[in-house]
């Protein structure tokens, strides 16, 4: 903290500046969940881009740059952006993005067009009519009740009510919509008027958000904590108020980096709002990254894992077969990592940690099971055996087309499903090849638990093909 | 005439001739610079959009902001000048280059989806560059002002250097698209089968995502954002309209890009209140509405004319059909041999007609005058006839359609109640060929015109369809 102490912090400035961007946050992320969810993601940079004309033309008409009429007219042509996308993708069968392509760019030249025209005979800067700063919010105050309050804050106050209100009153409807839309008709929900009124406040949000406070932290604001919250969640009013609180988090951060960040490098504050937008990104990398859901470390920990217990298993298997046949080849690292294709760190690491957990032995370069070694992997075999069985027997597959889908399967068995596999295949004592099926051991399921077929998609989740039988 | 009024349509024929020559300097290069970009976003342009990529350019020019940025805060320490074009173009590129690998990073590996990827990167890039410039203005070396023109553009004061860039990044990325075409066509229509066959399918978006760089950036600095935009997405979106052959599209993308620069910037130089930026979007607009409207493959109305014509055709089927039925079901024995003219002549009710499926009266009688004018139905007060040929042309549709039936409930086994509905679906679709192959099938006479007996009550046809 002593490095913004350090620059001027002013309560009343500050304090406003992260308000109206908390606000604009919050506002934007209500709507950007369903954006998000329905595959309209630019549509706040679209509408942001596509208001110009309404602008001018509110301009041309009063003939003042007084707020209302210049709100309106942008709120108009925002839900036309909306409409006209829709439409163009409705009746061209047009990709989306490439409707509202075409929309926004036509819109916006326009409404040059129209300015340009008019500034024989007035002066409107596209630039400065059109995009207000958040950090000039606290200079321009309103009165409510005593107390003294910038209109920036009212403002997307309003907006973020509306929006709440909206989100909580079509809550079902909005909810069914984006997930399933064909169902939604079906059960007679004005899917087309919730979709308006979404587009309608989207519009809104923009037009508010971005003549206070700029026009990048809406496109931002509506994008990057909805995604960032998908990552997290799966569950809409988790997402919701996941993406609100990053949206909230990252317009405080934002701020604070604004001021404090230049003056490590010898600079006075930065733009607040590209700071904030900044901010929301990096937010949403940390999510992508470190995510317990579906982050990326997470996943790769998470397949990592399971490759390794699977090469672990077939270590057990393979040293289990050979010493069933008596072989008198030696079981050598070298040997199996040849076998069972894998790399010799992976083969050393599942090596040592089944020595450690003593399951396997080692005399020399070789290697034979333990007791409970050889308990284990004869459930393993089991598995692999009852399934060829079950293949041949049941699902018909020619002998020599088993071993790799019972292969693949073994590792997913557990204790139950073996059992009612001996049941379907009338309790064999020796599978397809005619070798033995090891009983059921004295230990309880060695196999882990977790990862028994009967979880149903446990193989889809971790990322392997599904069997083919 | 007054004399001043026709002094100044001197003048303006004058300026015609000026601009439309390409007599000034100015006009000539803009002209010329424009056209070149245009022609080749359009062919960038086709294929981003077949790859449901419209807006990349979108995401990709916000994304050059902090490049940019970074270029001018950087360059000095190098010994170079912060604010020369090639400086900046090379730090937007590279930025550009982070901002297209960060979208296929988060689309390959996230379960977020491809506009989501757009709009975070377009966000994010955006306001790390307004805070970088932030910086910049704060340089004691000072003058970063103008910096923000370069995503904005500048394109009434196109110079010569601007034009060489455009041809000179228009040619690397139409030679880069040519060379990866057959590659990038099957990623663009079929990604799943272009990585089942082994193509390297992040390689090959890599190659679209460069030329998208390479023609952004050059574009960017001289015409702006939203016109570089409008090039990259709008005539590809037109020339879809006309085509569904990639090689054509792309072709026909370069082609209204091309003539819509040319026309909008030569209609700017003529009125100087008419921004040339503007101008051409507005004008490749209209090349998009007219193709949206009148497009030979996928027009609106050509779209239009095809469901009207299914219709009519639908609707010729379900008329005569509807009144072949209703006079089998005439008491007054109905005579089913195939010669057989008897029924001919023989009135039965509109009102039965028009409850026997759920249609308007207005679209049936509607057929029914079509086929009066055709010769093919008689009407009356409340009834209607088949003439000779009508109940030529009724006995054919309905055997087509009882062919049909009997298909299925002998060698698809579907239930008897059914068959109706699922033989109305496929009935306007039977080539004669598929007929000769039922009559084989069915053992029934080949070419024949013998009726067969409908697979299940008339009656109850009319009812389901009353109810449903």
């Amino acid at each position: 903290m002593t490095l913004i102490a350090a620059t001027t912090w002013l309560w009343e400035l500050d304090g406003w500046i992260i308000a109206a961007g908390v606000l604009c946050a919050v506002a934007s992320s209500l709507v950007g969940n369903f954006l998000v969810l329905r595959r309209m993601s630019m549509l706040g940079d679209a509408v942001s881009h596509a208001v110009l004309p309404g602008l001018a033309a509110a301009f041309l008409i009063t003939g003042s740059r007084q707020s209302l009429p210049m709100f309106v007219g942008a709120a108009i042509v925002g839900v036309l952006t909306a409409l006209l996308t829709q439409w163009i993708r409705n009746f061209g069968k047009v990709d989306e993005g490439a409707s509202m392509g075409v929309v926004f760019t036509t819109l916006f030249a326009l409404g040059l067009v129209m300015i340009v025209q008019a500034a024989d005979t007035v002066d409107l800067d596209p630039g400065c009519v059109l995009y207000g700063a958040i950090e000039f919010t606290p200079l321009d105050t309103l009165m409510v009740g005593n107390f003294d309050i910038p209109r920036v804050v009212v403002v997307l106050g309003i907006v973020t009510i509306i929006n709440l209100l909206f989100v909580m009153l079509f809550y079902k409807e909005l909810k069914l919509t984006s997930f399933d839309p064909v169902l939604a008709d079906t059960m007679g929900l004005p899917s087309a008027w919730v979709h308006y009124g979404l587009m309608t406040l989207v519009a809104i949000t923009a037009v508010a958000s971005f003549e206070s406070v700029g026009n990048i932290l809406v496109v931002a604001m509506m994008v990057v904590p909805a995604a960032a919250a998908s990552m997290l969640t799966d569950r809409l009013p988790m997402l919701i108020l996941i993406s609100a609180c990053i949206g909230a988090a990252s317009a405080v951060l934002g701020h604070l980096t604004a001021i404090a960040v230049p003056g490590w490098f010898g600079f006075g504050s930065t733009s607040t709002a590209g700071m904030m937008a900044l901010t929301a990104g990096l937010l949403f990398s940390l999510v992508v990254v470190f995510s317990p859901k579906s982050g990326l470390l997470f996943n790769f920990a998470r397949r990592q894992q399971l490759a390794f217990s699977i090469l672990g298993e077939d270590v057990l298997a393979y040293v289990y077969r050979y010493e069933e046949k008596d072989e008198p080849q030696a079981i050598t690292r070298k040997r199996m990592q040849k076998k069972l294709i894998a790399s010799s760190t992976a083969t050393s690491i599942v090596l040592a940690w089944y020595r450690w957990r003593g399951m396997l032995l080692q005399r020399g370069d070789q290697y034979g099971l333990s007791e409970s070694g050889r308990a284990s992997a004869a459930l393993l075999v089991r598995s692999h055996r009852l399934w060829e069985q079950y293949l041949v027997d049941q699902a018909g597959v020619a002998t020599d087309r088993i071993h790799g889908q019972a292969e693949r399967l073994e590792h997913f068995t557990g204790r139950k499903f073996r059992d009612e596999l001996e049941r379907q295949t009338a309790y064999p004592s020796s599978d397809p090849h005619g070798r033995p099926i090891p009983a059921e051991g004295v230990n309880p399921d060695r196999v882990n638990p977790e990862r028994a077929i009967a979880e149903g998609s446990a193989s889809n989740e971790h990322g392997l093909e599904k069997p083919t039988s | 005439m007054s004399v001043p009024a026709f002094v100044s349509l001197c003048a303006q024929g004058d300026s015609w001739s000026r601009v439309l020559l390409l007599e000034d300097y100015n006009t000539r290069l803009v002209v010329i610079a424009t056209t070149l970009l245009g022609l080749a976003a359009g062919v960038v342009g086709s294929f981003t959009l077949l790859r449901k990529r419209a807006l990349l350019g979108d995401a990709l020019s916000h994304a050059t902001l902090p490049g940019i940025g970074l270029a001018f805060l950087f360059a000095p320490s190098l010994g170079l000048d912060g604010k020369s074009l090639p400086v900046l173009l090379v730090g937007a590129a590279i930025s550009g280059s982070v901002g297209m690998t960060i979208i296929l990073v988060i689309r390959n590996l996230t379960k977020l989806k491809e506009d989501t990827a757009l709009g975070i990167v377009l966000s994010v890039f955006f306001g790390g560059g307004l805070a970088l410039l932030g910086f910049a203005q704060q340089m004691p070396e000072g003058h970063a002002a103008g910096l923000e023109s370069f995503i904005y553009g500048k394109t009434a004061s196109i110079i010569a250097q601007d034009a060489w860039w455009i041809l000179t990044a228009g040619t690397l990325s139409l030679g880069l698209l040519s060379v990866f075409y057959k590659e990038l066509k099957l990623l663009c229509f079929d990604e799943g089968f272009a990585s089942s066959r082994g193509y390297p399918t992040v390689g090959l978006d890599l190659v679209l995502m460069v030329t998208v760089v390479l023609v952004t950036i050059v574009g960017l600095q001289a015409v702006g954002l939203i016109l570089m935009i409008a090039l990259l997405v709008i005539p590809a979106a037109a020339a879809g309209f006309w085509t569904g052959n990639m090689l054509r599209m792309a072709v026909l993308s370069a082609v209204i890009g091309g003539v819509s620069c040319m026309v909008g910037s030569v209609l700017s130089a003529l009125s100087p209140g008419l921004p040339s930026g503007a101008m051409i979007v507005l004008t490749s607009a209209l090349f998009f509405l007219v193709s949206m409207l009148i497009g030979r493959q996928r027009g609106v109305i050509v779209q239009a004319w095809r469901r009207w014509r299914t219709r009519r055709r639908i609707d010729r089927r379900h008329v005569l059909r509807g009144i072949y039925e209703l006079l089998e079901m005439q008491p007054t024995s109905f005579v089913s041999d195939e010669t057989s003219q008897a029924a001919a002549g023989k009135w039965v009710s509109a009102a039965a007609l028009l409850s026997s499926r759920t249609w308007s009266a207005r679209r049936m009688f509607g057929e029914v005058q079509r086929l009066r004018n055709e010769g093919l139905l008689r009407a009356r007060e409340k009834e209607l006839s088949l003439t000779a040929s009508g109940l030529v042309e009724a006995r054919r549709l309905t055997r087509e359609h009882r062919l049909w039936e009997l298909y299925l409930i002998t060698h698809a086994d579907v239930a008897a109640e059914r068959v109706d509905r699922d033989a109305e679906r496929i009935e306007d679709c039977l080539e004669p060929v598929m007929i000769d192959e039922l009559e084989t099938l069915l053992h029934e006479a080949r070419g024949g015109s013998g009726v067969p007996v409908s697979p299940h009550g008339i009656e109850s046809t009319i009812n389901v369809a009353r109810t449903s």
